[in-house]
């Protein structure tokens, strides 16, 4: 039954240009695939560490500008990948070790610090960045020598790289570090007594991460084929967040449902409602108030409540 | 067919749904009508400029009934919130999904930037204020069509005015530290330099600035001080100018002075000298009717970005005269676009330059106090001025673009 | 000479002005132990609201006052309705105080418009004072020195009042405030309604210099915040010389590093962080 359920997914995410109905739906797709990478790499932290950071854009962002950069030097497709990955995960590393100093309040804090100064060198230092003005690269990248221009082959390579993060994702939380991961966010101290290190746990998961953020950030530049600082401001991290929170923490399926609701409201429903950040805002504050677990388990709760409810009355019928 | 006017329903209440229903025509049959996208801002802190942008385009239309060479017209807004990557989304949604026809907007030139690529490929004609000067000079862009003026276009005219008639020697710029900024000021010192003045400092306040103090006390040593402020900020700025006590005489860009931005003024910014491709003095016929539209409709005087989208307008009006209504043809659309001649118009007679910028009439003006409102009197005309001012062409294009560090500061 | 004159001076106004903004943050902040991302939306509201009561005839004071005031009732709204049911979720609470930020913002927008609206100076306080043979703004001035009165309230209150002391005791051990028979919840309604005020009348006090505008929450926010990690939260005296210390940084780091200026105003907070957690003045958690 879930393999069916595993495979009839797959076929209809495979299908989605043929289907979507306008080159404007593909493009969208593929928008919320390299979004739920990004909140699927959010969420190893914020998820299943329980470590909240807001300063992940910081590291979509630099994997963006150093993807963009060494484009523009004239390396190949393959340099620029390695390069741009290598950098966020040197990045990734610096992050981990400072903000690893705290937890709780103290690391989000740390994380704010550490992506606001991204940001600021983004946006100030010219000479690197461009500023505001953010830098271009000229067409996408054509792997094994297959062109990525047109939306739909954008989105099936999209695809393809969503599917080894998903893939890789549920390996890392399924095996026995992934289990030990989360016993640092429930129970660190008796982890630390069990012989756990705690410290190096949480380190390798912030490189992971990081890791999948920058391959998400990698895919922003390579759709957008330009970078700004629009992209590494708070408000990206922010989102990330809600991604992860709207969707369900700790979950597979909840990042990636989150990032479908926001990529929707932010590009969809904005052209149709006038107060779209006001709803979007609503958003926030509705789904953390009313179900605080996320809209994945919060529907699975309420619809096997549902369920329950229903059953009772359907043998008595029957 | 009514004009669609998406999304309006919920834009400050009565205005919009009074644009609404006065657009409401009886369906005729006729070809399907020309879709016009216009890319602005109306949320996040660009808003202000945005919509007035978008006040401007639906004065056009209003006046027009909604019919340009005798084919209906229909405006898609879309809400870029001032972000790059949303306004590429945005852009996709009107060229993939509403299939429009040609495209105002957008507002700032990041957003511009991050869609001209696609926008050429998909061969679609923008017609845009976003200021950016490569975008007609050495990255230009074959279906862009700019009807307002360059960053630097309306700085060589204050340049000229400065050396010459003010006889300014000794200068200090300051501007918001982005394209725009830097454009501008690269402009003012070519030519203020060229003509034997000397810009003695720059100064750089990033754009999001609550406090600009640092830079006001570096402020001194000089003759005037040249501002390139947009947005909210030269109201800002002007206001702590007055309250640190400088007293230099302040010139600035289109932006600095705008018209729409009189309302929020004090007596601050009495005196500032600027220069625009749009002055609300200009006693032309359409530039009244311009005004007094706004006026009635949403009671604010139009500045730059209001009147500059009623140019556009004016531009995708008479484009379409010349192809008999017909849009299909893109080549043959842009190729009429930029064609465009227009004299009677709230900016004065222009034309367009190979590049698809503006060769028009530039005017400087002084902020004065009349009765109780502030407003901006013309004191000298710049006719028919090009984005290359009168340097050659061939010669300023091998130039570097204008930057921050370009023209550099002579020690 | 005279320039490091005026910054030096001008850093303290801009701090005076900071401390009545990040105040409200820190106990909020220390006692709540949330991450307010909603006081810029406070201060901007403030500042709006202000411009809409002072076109209604009021004048500046009262405006501030009243203006603030409305702030508050916001705030304790909030608080009663949304921020007591997210006590310790540190990740719900800063997606709410964001997403209420991204709400007020665009109600403010539809409310009264994207243009820029200034806010007269009061007419007593304009124009010039001479510090040390130099000019400066009077009303700059007076800022610090009202924040300096409401420093010395703001420590009676907390230091000599019984409500201070049970706010006092919330900050160092909540848990230990509730054995001893303190409304810790009620505690936190008060606290949040004076952070709100606060925030609110500081945005008018600082409209005479910033006048208002769009994107004005966000411009303040990241202050607030640095002010309050490098001080320490809850911690008044940390409020006060964290507000100089950013006052200081963002002058002098905007006139000798402007292209690093943000990083000028970010590294102290990130050392403090990591170097000293609780910040300069901050106690450690129990």
């Amino acid at each position: 039954m879930k393999r069916l359920g595993l495979a009839a997914a797959l076929a209809i995410l495979a299908t989605v240009p043929l289907w979507v109905g306008g080159t404007y739906y593909v493009n969208i797709a593929s928008q919320i695939l390299f979004y739920a990478i990004f909140a699927l790499g959010v969420n190893v932290l914020a998820g299943y560490a329980g470590l909240v950071s807001l300063g992940h854009a910081g590291l979509f962002g630099i994997a963006a500008y150093a993807g963009a950069r060494i484009m523009n030097d004239g390396h190949g497709q393959v340099v620029v990948a390695a390069g741009a990955l290598g950098v966020t995960l040197l990045v990734s590393a610096i992050f981990a070790v400072l903000a690893l100093r705290g937890t709780g309040l103290g690391f989000v804090m740390i994380t704010v610090a550490l992506g606001q100064i991204v940001w600021g060198v983004a946006y100030r230092w010219i000479s690197i960045t461009n500023g505001d003005n953010g830098i271009a690269i000229r067409g996408r990248p054509s792997p094994l020598g297959l062109s990525l221009t047109s939306p739909a082959s954008f989105y099936w390579a999209t695809l393809v790289v969503f599917l080894i993060a998903v893939g890789s994702i549920a390996v890392f939380v399924a095996s026995p570090f992934g289990a030990s991961v989360r016993g640092t966010r429930d129970q660190p101290r008796r982890m630390n007594a069990l012989g756990y290190h705690v410290w190096m746990i949480r380190f390798l998961s912030f490189l992971f991460s990081g890791f999948w953020s920058g391959v998400a950030g990698l895919l922003y530049l390579y759709y957008n084929q330009f970078v700004s600082p629009q992209a590494v401001a708070l408000t990206a991290s922010a989102e990330a967040l809600l991604m992860v929170i709207a969707g369900g923490t700790a979950t597979l399926l909840g990042p990636i449902a989150g990032a479908a609701l926001v990529v929707v409201v932010k590009n969809v429903a904005s052209a149709y409602i006038e107060r779209w950040n006001f709803v979007l805002g609503a958003i926030f504050v509705v789904i953390v108030v009313f179900m605080p677990e996320g809209l994945v388990p919060g529907t699975v709760r309420r619809w096997r409540r549902a369920v329950a409810v229903l059953r009772p009355r359907a043998t008595a019928a029957g | 067919m009514a004009v669609k006017v998406r999304r309006r329903e919920f834009l400050a209440g009565a205005a919009g749904a009074a644009v609404t229903a006065s657009l409401a025509f009886p369906a005729i049959a006729q070809p399907k009508p020309v879709r016009i996208g216009l890319l602005t801002v109306k949320t996040g802190p660009l808003a202000s400029g945005g919509i007035q942008m978008e006040q401007g385009t639906i004065r056009f239309f209003k006046d027009r009934n909604s019919t340009l060479a005798g084919r209906k017209v229909e405006l898609i807004v879309a809400d870029t919130g001032g972000n790059p990557a949303g306004t590429k989304t945005k852009t996709q949604e009107l060229v993939e999904r509403d299939n429009v026809d040609m495209i105002f907007g957008p507002l700032a030139a990041f957003e511009l930037l991050a869609i001209t690529d696609y926008a050429a490929q998909a061969k679609m004609p923008i017609l845009s204020l976003a200021a950016a000067e490569d975008m007609t000079q050495r990255r230009p862009n074959p279906y862009f069509v700019r009807a307002s003026a360059t960053s630097s276009q309306n700085m060589h005219c204050l340049a000229d005015y400065a050396a010459k008639e003010l006889k300014f020697k000794r200068i200090i710029t300051i501007a918001d530290d982005f394209a725009f900024g830097h454009e501008q000021m690269a402009g003012f010192q070519r030519v203020f330099e060229d003509a034997g003045g000397r810009i003695v400092k720059k100064l750089w306040p990033p754009l999001v600035t609550p406090d600009y103090t640092p830079y006001l006390a570096q402020i001194s040593g000089a003759d005037a001080v040249v501002q390139g402020f947009a947005g909210s900020n030269p109201l800002k700025f002007m206001k702590q100018y007055q309250d640190a006590g400088l007293k230099l005489p302040v010139l600035g860009g289109g932006t600095a002075c705008d018209e729409a931005l009189m309302k929020s003024f004090g007596d601050e910014a009495v005196g500032v000298i600027s220069c625009s491709a749009y002055t609300g003095d200009l006693d032309t016929p359409t530039n009244k009717r311009l005004i007094d539209g706004m006026v009635k409709d949403y009671g604010n005087i139009p500045g730059l970005y209001s009147a500059g989208l009623y140019i556009n307008g004016l531009v995708a009006e008479a484009a379409l005269e010349k192809t008999g209504g017909k849009t299909d043809d893109r080549e043959a659309l842009i190729r009429a676009l930029r064609s465009v001649s227009l004299t009677d118009t709230p900016r004065g007679p222009f034309t367009f330059d190979h590049f698809g910028n503006v060769v028009g009439t530039f005017y400087v003006r002084r902020c004065e106090k009349k009765g109780d409102k502030l407003v901006n009197t013309t004191i000298k005309t710049y006719p028919k001025v090009s984005q290359f001012w009168t340097y050659d062409e061939k010669w300023f294009l091998a130039q570097p673009v204008y930057s921050r560090d370009y023209p550099p500061l002579k020690t | 000479m005279n320039l490091w004159v005026v910054l030096a001076v001008n850093s303290i106004t801009l701090g005076g002005l900071l401390f009545l903004l990040s105040a409200g943050f820190s106990l909020i902040f220390g006692l709540m132990k949330i991450p307010n991302l909603t006081h810029g939306s406070f201060f901007m509201l403030g500042a709006y609201l202000a411009t809409s009561l002072i076109a209604h005839g009021f004048d500046f004071w009262t405006a501030a006052i009243v203006g603030g005031l409305l702030v508050a009732a916001l705030g304790g709204i909030v608080e009663r309705l949304i921020l007591r049911r997210l006590v310790g979720a540190e990740l719900a609470q800063v997606l709410v105080t964001l997403g209420l930020s991204f709400m007020i913002a665009d109600v403010c927008l539809l409310v009264w418009t994207g243009d820029p609206i200034r806010i007269a100076t009061p007419s007593a306080l304009r124009g010039a004072t001479s510090v040390m043979g130099l000019g400066f703004p009077t009303y700059r001035l007076a800022i610090s020195l009202i924040a300096v009165v409401f420093a010395v309230v703001l420590w009676a209150l907390l230091d000599r009042t019984r409500l201070g002391a049970m706010i006092r005791a919330g900050v160092d051990d909540p848990a230990m405030a509730r054995v001893v028979g303190i409304r810790v919840s009620r505690l936190f309604t008060i606290v949040f309604c004076l952070g709100a005020w606060l925030a609110g009348f500081a945005g008018v006090i600082g409209g005479p210099i910033l006048s208002v505008y769009p994107g004005l929450d966000q411009e303040m926010l990241p202050l607030a915040l640095v002010v309050v990690i490098l001080g320490g939260s809850g911690s008044l005296l940390g409020s006060l010389v964290g507000s100089f210390v950013v006052g200081f940084l963002y002058n002098f780091g905007q006139a000798m590093f402007p292209e690093l200026a943000y990083v000028v105003l970010f590294l102290p907070m990130l050392v403090v962080l990591v170097v000293r957690p609780q910040g300069l003045f901050g106690r450690l958690a129990a």
